[in-house]
């Protein structure tokens, strides 16, 4: 019973390469492609949502600002969108699972959305665990 | 009304499923006369509140069968061959518990069908102590539900995983509206009358003793509070006697088992008047039994920090090294050690690194105070 965050990114600097030939940008594949690909994630949550681990899910807008405190009695300072921005999330799905093994195991089944001609995607996903606000009672 | 609809529901489910109803339906059918109930009661109660729950209830769970079976006629067959029920004599809710605990579970989905059917908690209660949105929680426990009825009443769960499964709900804290670990010790204790077993008493001690501590486990601000710095006159003194009381009939059996020794560690903290009356060496002892029950290396990591009390920080330090790494909690006992050792750098840097391991943000914040602390050059 612990919460995991499931984040998947756009653009990575940092972190495993992804599989050769399978980082074709989504706009390169056919649009049956697309659909299939989109469908596997509704029956992904779907599933998730059957077996009572489904949490949250949303998608981000691969573009945002940068926003400060900007002093006393001052408007926030934004700053941005950067469109360079190395590190991208897409978006996340938060899952509420029995261990860590099952929060694996649910991770590689994302992961495993079909891409260009069908197949896996193999798409890395960081996957992270929540940090409860209490420690257990015998702490 | 609310409390003894509550506390009656597993009893008359109880009886549903013993009788032969299967889980899911027998549910649905108590839940109809408990709202029944709710509609008549105040007209005029029943004599024999129970009575009259079961009786309802079988006659819609009947209702519901043979509405059923109208439809699919081939069900007939299962009900003129009702399922193998265990003996008559067994006590009902203890069954339920059993029946919620099955092997085929996760312990999640034990948990929430626990809390549902013996609890008689809402769907909606449970799904936001556990901070999970409603449907979700609610194909949590119908899966579970199914998973029982699938099942079939043979493999029943053991009392250990009944007691580790109220455990588990005991330690997941004190989030909406409903108290967990209050909850978890109302079945712990009736766990503990029916079954008279020395562990489910164990566990019910266990329960007993960290709950009193409770009002004293956080600051006014939220931070944790460590044992040794919390207000020992807020504590439950009620609570820590009958927990004491009952660890000690649990004792008199002679059938040890993990929670007794863990309930004998917990009294042992709460006997003292104050920290530094604390009776390390004997809590020692006891972690040695219970090292020797369980051979679990979280317990191998508490016994070196109550080593440190008992013989010295050195001692505790020598303990320490027998403990694997990755151990959760394993830099925060090695910071406190060495902290005692007087090496506050080296403690600081240790209270850094066990802040970035934390499971929960209350232990974060804590030992990032600690490494604070230290150094700005501070005496504990």
């Amino acid at each position: 019973m612990a919460k995991y965050l499931l984040l998947k990114h756009y653009r990575r600097s940092s972190g495993p390469t992804a599989l050769p030939g399978t980082d074709v940008p989504m706009d390169q594949w056919t649009e049956q492609e697309v659909a299939d690909h989109i469908r596997f994630m509704d029956d992904f949550a779907d599933g998730l949502r059957e077996r009572g681990e489904f949490v949250d899910g949303q998608a981000l807008s691969p573009e945002g600002t940068f926003v400060r405190y900007g002093g006393e009695g001052r408007p926030p300072v934004t700053d941005g969108p950067f469109a360079e921005t190395k590190d991208l999330i897409a978006g996340w799905m938060i899952i509420d699972v029995d261990s860590q093994e099952r929060a694996y195991e649910a991770a590689a089944e994302l992961s495993a959305a079909p891409g260009r001609g069908g197949e896996p995607i193999h798409e890395w996903l960081e996957v992270r665990p929540f940090l409860t606000r209490e420690p257990s009672a015998d702490a | 009304m609310e409390d003894l609809l509550r506390q009656l529901a597993p009893r008359v489910l109880g009886v549903l499923v013993r009788r032969g109803a299967d889980f899911a339906s027998a549910e649905d059918a108590v839940q109809e006369a408990l709202i029944e109930a709710v509609a008549r009661w105040p007209e005029g109660m029943p004599s024999d509140p129970q009575a009259w729950l079961v009786t309802v209830a079988w006659r819609r769970w009947l209702d519901h069968v043979r509405s059923e079976s109208a439809r699919h006629r081939r069900e007939q067959a299962d009900l003129d061959e009702p399922p193998p029920g265990p003996t008559e004599s067994r006590d009902d809710t203890l069954h339920l518990l059993f029946l919620c605990c099955h092997p085929a579970l996760t312990p999640s989905s034990a948990v929430a069908l626990t809390l549902r059917a013996v609890g008689g908690l809402t769907t909606r209660q449970i799904a936001e102590a556990y901070l999970v949105p409603e449907t979700t929680m609610g194909q949590r426990i119908s899966r579970a539900k199914r998973t029982v009825a699938d099942e079939g009443l043979g493999g029943t769960g053991d009392l250990g995983r009944v007691l580790r499964v109220l455990y588990l709900i005991f330690n997941e804290g004190y989030q909406g509206e409903v108290d967990l670990a209050a909850e978890a010790i109302r079945l712990a204790r009736e766990l503990a009358d029916r079954a008279d077993d020395p562990e489910a008493a164990g566990l019910l001690a266990l329960m007993l003793l960290h709950h009193a501590r409770r009002p004293s486990r956080f600051g006014t601000d939220g931070s944790l509070v460590t044992l040794a710095e919390q207000d020992r006159t807020r504590w439950d003194t009620g609570a820590i006697a009958e927990g004491i009381d009952i660890l000690h009939r649990a004792l008199a059996a002679d059938r040890l088992g993990e929670f007794q020794a863990q309930a004998a560690i917990a009294a042992l903290h709460a006997d003292a008047q104050s920290a530094d009356e604390t009776d390390w060496p004997q809590i020692v002892g006891w972690y040695d039994e219970l090292l020797a029950l369980t051979d679990s290396p979280v317990v191998a990591l508490n016994r070196a920090v109550a080593v440190g009390e008992a013989d010295g920080a050195q001692a505790g330090l020598r303990a320490l090294a027998e403990v694997p790494d990755g151990i959760p909690r394993r830099h925060a006992a090695h910071a406190f050690l060495r902290e005692r050792a007087g090496e506050p750098d080296r403690a600081a840097e240790l209270y850094a690194e066990a802040a970035a391991r934390a499971s929960s943000t209350a232990e974060r914040d804590h030992l990032t105070r600690q490494a604070a602390r230290l150094r700005s050059g501070q005496p504990r």
